[in-house]
């Protein structure tokens, strides 16, 4: 079986919406059938083959070739089963996801990985705002699972976050961290303004000092135990986080935010 | 049988079914882990008296652990589950969470899941922080040297308690230096434990006494004290006898001790004053698993 590969044939100028293409739904479908479902597309609907040309079968191992910023909920509540896009995803991109693994070549838009439950997703290029964080109006964001940017993200990343793990290997924007209810934010270059803004409990693990805002307070310099276990549990990524170099257990903590609950860390490479 | 001399008795030792569980110790150097271990593990030598039966497994080197610094795994075994997870529970919170540097992590993950830091977090006062890291829960419970990592459960499995043999021997010193090269070599034998102190026994019991408080006493027939006074099992040239009591995580880890034991025994032989090997043998009146010395020597 090869994989399902869906060819973009033209690039329409409203949105699409890509949520009934997951792996899941899918099964047992012939290449006939899911040429036949429809996409939301502005305010109309459009077949899928009038979007992609299909080639292949294995609708477990979904292939998008040549996307870019206007398909939206690509991935979305996936469970089980691998989504490759060649290109830029659009919005809400891996929403709800509940397992298997999405990469994205290019850069994602707002909202990826919100509310995500568990499985990887993996963004080469940027993403935008609100990664992994909840949908507006609820109070939940990311719950678990594993996002790996290897770019820089947006605002507000991981705003309430509730478990799981995100890993940015550029930079992230401000208010990276707020209202973050438990989890973990590793940030490797630099961070903006408002950090952990309102957190609760959680950790932002950075390897550049940020610009704290007066409601952290500084615990001092610690060598952690759980450091090296976490770092060995990026180990089986294609990232930069899977190299040992970059792993450290000597970190300056910092408590906060104490505006809030006060039990969240911001951990400092030292 | 006779091996070098030693008589193999055509009888067997008789075994009962226990809840057992492991848990690796590390700490900043093997010293503070062994310590730790120790501590955990005392007091851990009979169910009769001490709620569990402890002891230590091996020493872990720091490629085997899960946080890269030295350890020990120590086996912990129970007549059931709820007084496993007690035991588990108060002895690490008394031994390893009190000891400097130390971390506590679970030994066996497929099986029953019993509370290992899950509730020794509390003693963080609400400062802990929990932490899932490979699908496996963890707590860092802030203390004075730092934090204490502990994972949050470990594994309970169906076990095996009481696999023994009797060494008979012309003298102490002999019957002694021949359990001590016995415990050496059973102790290379992973997934077992010999709970007693040192690994030796010398108050080996039978089942029942004539005060009806007690559940066991002294195993008079093999008392060589008692030889001439009471129905001995003992011939007039055996002067002393010892016993090791193995656990273990099943039927065949103990085999597996148990002949590698006996074997060290034999190796010492007639000419050491070593004159039979024997087994606390109950007529079935202990438990299910028979451990017969000639089968597994065979």
């Amino acid at each position: 079986m090869s994989a399902l590969t869906l060819t973009m044939k033209q690039r329409l100028d409203q949105r699409v919406d890509m949520s009934p293409l997951v792996c899941q739904k899918l099964q047992d479908l012939e290449p006939t059938e899911i040429a036949a479902i429809r996409l939301q597309n502005g305010k109309r609907t459009i077949r899928v083959d009038e979007l992609f040309k299909i080639k292949g079968d294995d609708t477990q191992n979904i292939v998008i070739e040549g996307s870019y910023g206007k398909l939206d909920f690509i991935g979305k509540e996936l469970e089980g089963g691998s989504i490759t896009v060649h290109g830029d995803a659009g919005a809400y991109l891996g929403q709800d996801m509940k397992s298997g693994r999405i990469q994205v070549t290019g850069n994602a838009g707002l909202y990826a990985g919100c509310e995500m439950k568990n499985g990887l997703l993996q963004i080469d290029g940027d993403a935008g705002d609100f990664l992994g964080a909840a949908l507006p109006g609820n109070k939940q964001g990311m719950k678990g699972g594993t996002i790996l940017v290897k770019g820089s993200v947006g605002e507000r990343a991981g705003d309430h976050m509730r478990r799981g793990v995100i890993l940015v290997e550029g930079d992230a924007g401000d208010y990276c961290g707020s209202r973050m209810v438990a989890g973990t934010i590793a940030v490797m270059g630099q961070t903006g303004r408002y950090l952990g803004y309102a957190m609760r409990r959680g950790t932002l693990l950075l390897w550049n000092q940020p610009q704290l805002s007066a409601t952290f307070n500084d615990c001092g310099p610690h060598t952690l135990a759980f450091l090296p276990m976490l770092f060995a549990s990026f180990r089986h990524l294609n990232s930069k986080f899977a190299d040992a170099s970059v792993a450290f257990n000597r970190a300056r903590r910092y408590g906060g935010d104490m505006a809030e609950v006060g039990k969240g860390e911001v951990l400092v490479k030292q | 049988m006779i091996i070098n001399g030693v008589q193999i008795d055509k009888t067997f030792a008789e075994a009962f079914p226990m809840k057992g569980t492991r848990a690796v110790i590390t700490a900043q150097n093997e010293k503070w882990a062994m310590i730790s271990a120790q501590a955990m593990t005392g007091f851990a030598t009979s169910v009769i008296a001490c709620g569990c039966e402890a002891g230590i497994e091996r020493v872990l080197d720091p490629s085997e652990t899960p946080d890269g610094r030295p350890g020990v795994s120590i086996l912990i075994f129970a007549m059931g589950g709820k007084g496993l997870a007690k035991q588990l529970e108060t002895r690490a919170g008394q031994c390893v969470l009190t000891s400097p540097t130390s971390a506590l992590f679970a030994g066996i993950d497929e099986g029953k899941q019993i509370p290992l830091g899950k509730n020794l977090r509390y003693f963080g006062d609400g400062f802990q922080i929990s932490k899932k890291i490979n699908g496996k829960r963890y707590w860092r419970v802030p203390v004075m040297d730092g934090e204490f990592l502990t994972e949050a459960t470990t594994a309970q499995v169906e076990a095996v308690g009481g696999g023994n043999f009797l060494v008979l021997a012309e003298s102490q010193p002999q019957a002694l230096a021949a359990c001590e090269a016995a415990i050496e070599e059973m102790r290379k034998i992973p997934n077992v434990i010999m709970p007693f102190p040192g690994g030796v026994v010398r108050s080996g019991s039978k089942v029942g006494s004539k005060y009806p408080a007690l559940g066991a006493s002294t195993n008079d027939a093999f008392c060589p004290t008692l030889k001439g006074i009471t129905q001995t099992d003992l011939s007039p040239e055996v002067e002393s006898v010892m016993e090791i009591v193995i656990d273990g995580l099943s039927k065949e880890d103990i085999d597996r001790a148990m002949r590698v034991g006996i074997q060290a025994v034999c190796d010492l032989g007639a000419e050491n004053g070593i004159r039979r090997i024997s087994a606390g043998n109950y007529g079935g009146k202990l438990g299910p698993f028979h451990f017969h010395l000639q089968e597994i020597m065979a």
